[in-house]
């Protein structure tokens, strides 16, 4: 039906745009990917002085540029954490935004709240506390709380998105076939969530990769990798920088990939099953 | 064991709230105590006293600061809800394929899950003096100098705000416009209804909850910033969130607390006076 009506002329014209939006949003970022293979002799800036990984190598020699391997790592482990207290926390939640219950929009307030929240305002406080009650910051711990704060709203905020276009009379039937609350929550209700609970596992894990302000104060005496990065951006001028950003965005985009992915896959197969 | 059900939503929301509680509502009631606090040779002392508050307020910079931190969200709120706007509406009522729809919004919000630190560095070799677009427009001879307002200026600061924030007027703005029904926008046009008619008394209206929520996050986003401001102006000048980090650097907490308090009020106040216009829970739970 649509497909053969003839497209005005606005369409080209926010087609153009949209296209130069794209360009605006990832021709930067290629740049410094490309540059970032920049030969040994190169700078900044184009044009390439040949091509080579030599500033990937420059990465992992410590004194160079920062800790790169500790932050690294740190910087991963740090996202699982997030991501699974975030799936965790904020399906529960979700669940039980499902009833009336007494605190519930205070709570909602809260997380809104701790959305807009400047970043450097928490770490401040959560900095502060940990002095008062003398105990050391560190990632595991104050860094941890601290990007929870910043992950778990918008985990809250998905899961709403997810159960507002979730079917309960598949639940009743779950207990009308004698299911128990915990089966119906195992073999119903999350089976038909995942997708949406990947959704929050991919926020989960970039938000925490990524984060900075809140991790500032609270990080302890190790770098994350973020932390460490903008540290570089006052101290290192060669395309070390470029290798660095480039190495994080890969490991971004593998979670992104990963995560679009399956849930692309689970889609296409529920689909095809539901069309027998 | 058998938990009676009132209970157990309690025990649902219990961690999220815990974790809140611990690391948002004992924080922020902790640093608006310790901005009444008196520090003495980098050490804070507990006490009741206006002192940091009058320091702020005295300070010719603060005022500078925030006017300019003002002027970048306004003029940076401009650029992303028109573009926003722009991109969301092209997406929604011009790509007819729901497969294209669901890929060029992903497109859209990709980057939200990269770095921004990266993101904000990407522009330094395509703005700087021998950045590509000084090359491009030399070796097209439309110049002969390089262009020295492109980097470390107010320019690049807002390219990168943009840069950074857009996508959330485009994820919001078109969630607003894709429970829009098409019949209704048939129904205008029908009725004699130009398309500049279609939009500004149909669309708009319609989509004032995504622009109020978009809105929210770009302003707070711009206002709670942190480096954005330091490093693409060059260090000429400075956030106010920058500010505060220096007098946490200097160990002075009572007093980066009351900057700190007096931020939060600013961008509460401007959030609530976008959220005068729009019930946003109404929004997000219909």
């Amino acid at each position: 039906m649509a497909q053969h009506r003839k497209r005005p002329w606005t369409f080209y014209v926010l087609a153009t745009f949209f296209a130069l939006f794209v360009l605006f949003l990832y021709g930067p970022m290629l740049a410094i990917y490309i540059l970032s293979f920049q030969g040994p002799t190169g700078g900044l800036t184009f044009p390439m002085n040949g091509v080579s990984l030599h500033w990937f190598q420059a990465l992992f020699e410590q004194q160079r540029t920062g800790d790169f391997s500790g932050s690294f790592s740190r910087s991963i482990l740090l996202a699982f954490l997030v991501m699974i207290c975030t799936v965790t926390f904020s399906v529960m939640a979700g669940l039980a935004f499902r009833r009336r219950f007494f605190g519930a929009s205070a709570i909602f307030y809260m997380a809104v709240a701790s959305l807009v929240m400047p970043g450097l305002f928490l770490s401040l406080g959560i900095g502060l506390i940990f002095r008062v009650i003398d105990m050391p910051t560190n990632w595991f711990s104050s860094a941890l709380g601290a990007q929870l704060t910043w992950s778990l709203p918008f985990g809250l905020l998905i899961m709403f998105a997810v159960l507002s276009r979730f079917d309960r009379s598949y639940e009743e039937a779950a207990r009308d076939l004698g299911a128990t609350n915990r089966q119906t929550l195992q073999y119903v209700v999350l089976p038909i969530l995942f997708p949406g609970l990947i959704a929050v596992a991919l926020f989960g894990f970039t938000l925490s990769y990524d984060e900075f302000p809140r991790t500032l104060l609270t990080v302890g005496p190790g770098n994350t990798l973020p932390l460490e990065i903008y540290a570089m951006t006052t101290t290192v001028t060669s395309p070390a920088l470029y290798a660095l950003g480039t190495v994080t965005t890969v490991v971004s985009f593998a979670a992104i990939i990963l995560s679009l992915g399956s849930i692309a896959i689970i889609q296409w197969r529920r689909g095809g099953r539901f069309r027998k | 064991m058998k938990v009676p059900s009132s209970v157990v939503p309690y025990i649902q929301v219990a961690p999220l709230a815990l974790v809140l509680l611990v690391f948002f509502g004992i924080p922020l009631v902790t640093v608006v105590v310790v901005s009444f606090f008196d520090y003495v040779n980098f050490q804070t002392v507990p006490a009741f006293m206006f002192y940091n508050y009058e320091e702020v307020f005295s300070s010719g910079l603060t005022v500078t600061l925030y006017l300019t931190m003002l002027k970048y969200s306004v003029i940076v709120w401009l650029i992303t809800l028109i573009v926003g706007f722009t991109v969301s509406y092209f997406l929604v009522f011009h790509v007819r394929s729901l497969l294209w729809k669901i890929f060029f919004f992903l497109v859209c919000t990709v980057p939200f899950w990269t770095s921004n630190i990266i993101r904000m560095i990407s522009w330094i070799p395509v703005l700087g003096r021998n950045g590509l677009v000084n090359q491009t427009l030399m070796g097209l001879g439309l110049i002969d100098e390089p262009l020295d307002f492109l980097l470390f200026s107010d320019f690049s600061v807002i390219v990168a705000y943009v840069h950074l924030f857009t996508l959330f007027m485009v994820v919001t703005l078109f969630n607003s416009m894709a429970r829009i029904d098409p019949a209704i926008l048939e129904a205008a046009v029908d009725a004699g209804a130009s398309r500049w008619q279609v939009i500004t008394q149909v669309v708009i209206p319609l989509t004032k909850t995504g622009i109020a929520l978009g809105s929210i996050f770009v302003v707070t986003l711009v206002m709670g910033d942190f480096f954005v401001v330091k490093i693409m102006s060059g260090g000429q000048s400075s956030s106010a969130v920058y500010a505060m980090w220096n007098e946490i650097a200097m160990l002075q907490y009572p007093s980066a607390a009351a900057s700190a308090v007096i931020l939060l009020l600013v961008v509460v106040l401007m959030a609530a006076a976008i959220l005068r216009v729009v019930d946003v829970r109404k929004e997000l739970s219909g």
